[in-house]
């Protein structure tokens, strides 16, 4: 204990000392931020099926922390586009990521959101990327939930290597400068 | 009642109004004037017992090598009581483009012939609720008609839906009927 008066040897409190940890703003954020990836599971077809595999026990995306999957765009982060995304429902794909909060990240997981994949048709997009940006492509038709968790574990690779308010925070930026 | 004997009651009563019967492996079908296909639908349900419309599709025949108008109605009818199948074509007049709508005999037909109009543009009068199914309203083509290219067309309808050309890559890539091996048969790229 230390002595009353002695104020130096107080801010050295052995219960603080060796807790303390020195980083960059940025670093921290993105830490948190990637580790807490809630989901907006946006499935359209056969992909979402192993989207759901993903969250459920054997697979277990909750050791990412992304378990929470939200409906509403207004409390995720991540919006997976799982499936075929038909010019009729491509709108209303746009339509839920502008609703989402930033930051915001997209998945295109598999071959029909990432290109239209087997679909070369008069009713499917071809690739959701023509309509919003995508941070990572998942391969497969569909991919297994390994290929899920490993884009997962890409995209927050990523998100640790972006600037938390200059990429992150585009649209607002956007707004207060325009 | 046996199909074979529903079809020959038909081709009795409406003799002039059914231009062929085609038996093929227990399979019946008639084709039928389209003046009188309501008729004989009708009669169908009433009198013959095909209380299920199990199907209605088209055909486009653009390009066939076929003598009469570009699109034809298949009605595939079933009867729960005798346990048989008919199916009745009607060729849908090219002067109008309109065939009479069946929902008032089978509710049923209300979706398929939704669909068919969605799909081949063919006209139905009497429909309760004649709107697309598939694409959405505004869409201007009928993307199962055979003069529509695979790929699709540019449209845009402002904030409902917009649509581009797919890539073919070389495409489209078809299969052919061939009595050689799967090499001739596989999918390939072919001018159709």
């Amino acid at each position: 204990m230390s002595a009353p008066g002695n104020s130096i040897a107080a801010a050295y409190d052995s219960k603080i000392e060796g807790n303390i940890i020195f980083t960059q703003v940025d670093a921290a954020i993105n830490w948190m931020r990637s580790n807490s990836l809630w989901p907006m599971p946006m499935g359209l077809a056969c992909c979402a099926i192993e989207l759901m595999a993903s969250g459920a026990s054997r697979f277990d995306i909750a050791r990412f922390g992304s378990e929470v999957m939200r409906f509403s765009p207004r409390q995720s982060d991540v919006m997976i586009v799982a499936g075929t995304v038909t010019y009729k429902m491509a709108l209303a794909v746009k339509r839920i990521w502008d609703q989402m909060a930033e930051p915001k990240w997209c998945i295109a997981m598999g071959a029909c959101a990432s290109s239209g994949g087997m679909y070369r048709s008069y009713a499917v997009l071809q690739g959701i990327d023509h309509l919003i940006p995508v941070d990572v492509y998942i391969s497969g038709c569909p991919p297994r939930p390994e290929a899920l968790l490993e884009g997962l574990m890409r995209l927050q690779r990523k998100i640790g290597k972006e600037h938390a308010l200059a990429d992150q925070k585009r649209e607002l930026i956007a707004e207060l400068t325009a | 009642m046996t199909a074979a004997a529903a079809a020959n009651a038909l081709q009795d009563k409406f003799a002039s109004a059914i231009s062929a019967h085609v038996s093929f492996r227990g399979e019946e079908t008639l084709k039928v004037d389209p003046a009188s296909l309501k008729t004989i639908l009708s009669h169908c349900k009433s009198e013959l017992g095909f209380d299920y419309l199990v199907d209605v599709s088209s055909l486009d025949h653009l390009g066939d090598d076929h003598a009469g108008n570009r699109f034809e109605m298949v009605y595939e009818l079933y009867s729960y009581k005798d346990k048989i199948h008919l199916r009745v074509r009607s060729e849908v007049p090219d002067q109008t483009g309109k065939v009479e709508s069946v929902v008032d005999l089978w509710p049923t037909a209300n979706w398929h012939e939704r669909e068919v109009y969605d799909m081949m543009g063919i006209d139905f009068s009497g429909h309760p609720d004649l709107r697309r199914i598939l694409m959405w309203e505004g869409y201007p083509f009928f993307p199962l008609r055979k003069d529509f290219p695979l790929g699709g067309k540019e449209t845009d309808v402002p904030d409902v839906a917009f649509t581009g050309t797919a890539p073919l890559a070389g495409g489209p890539f078809v299969t052919v009927p061939a009595d050689a091996t799967t090499v001739h048969r596989e999918p390939r790229s072919r001018d159709l």
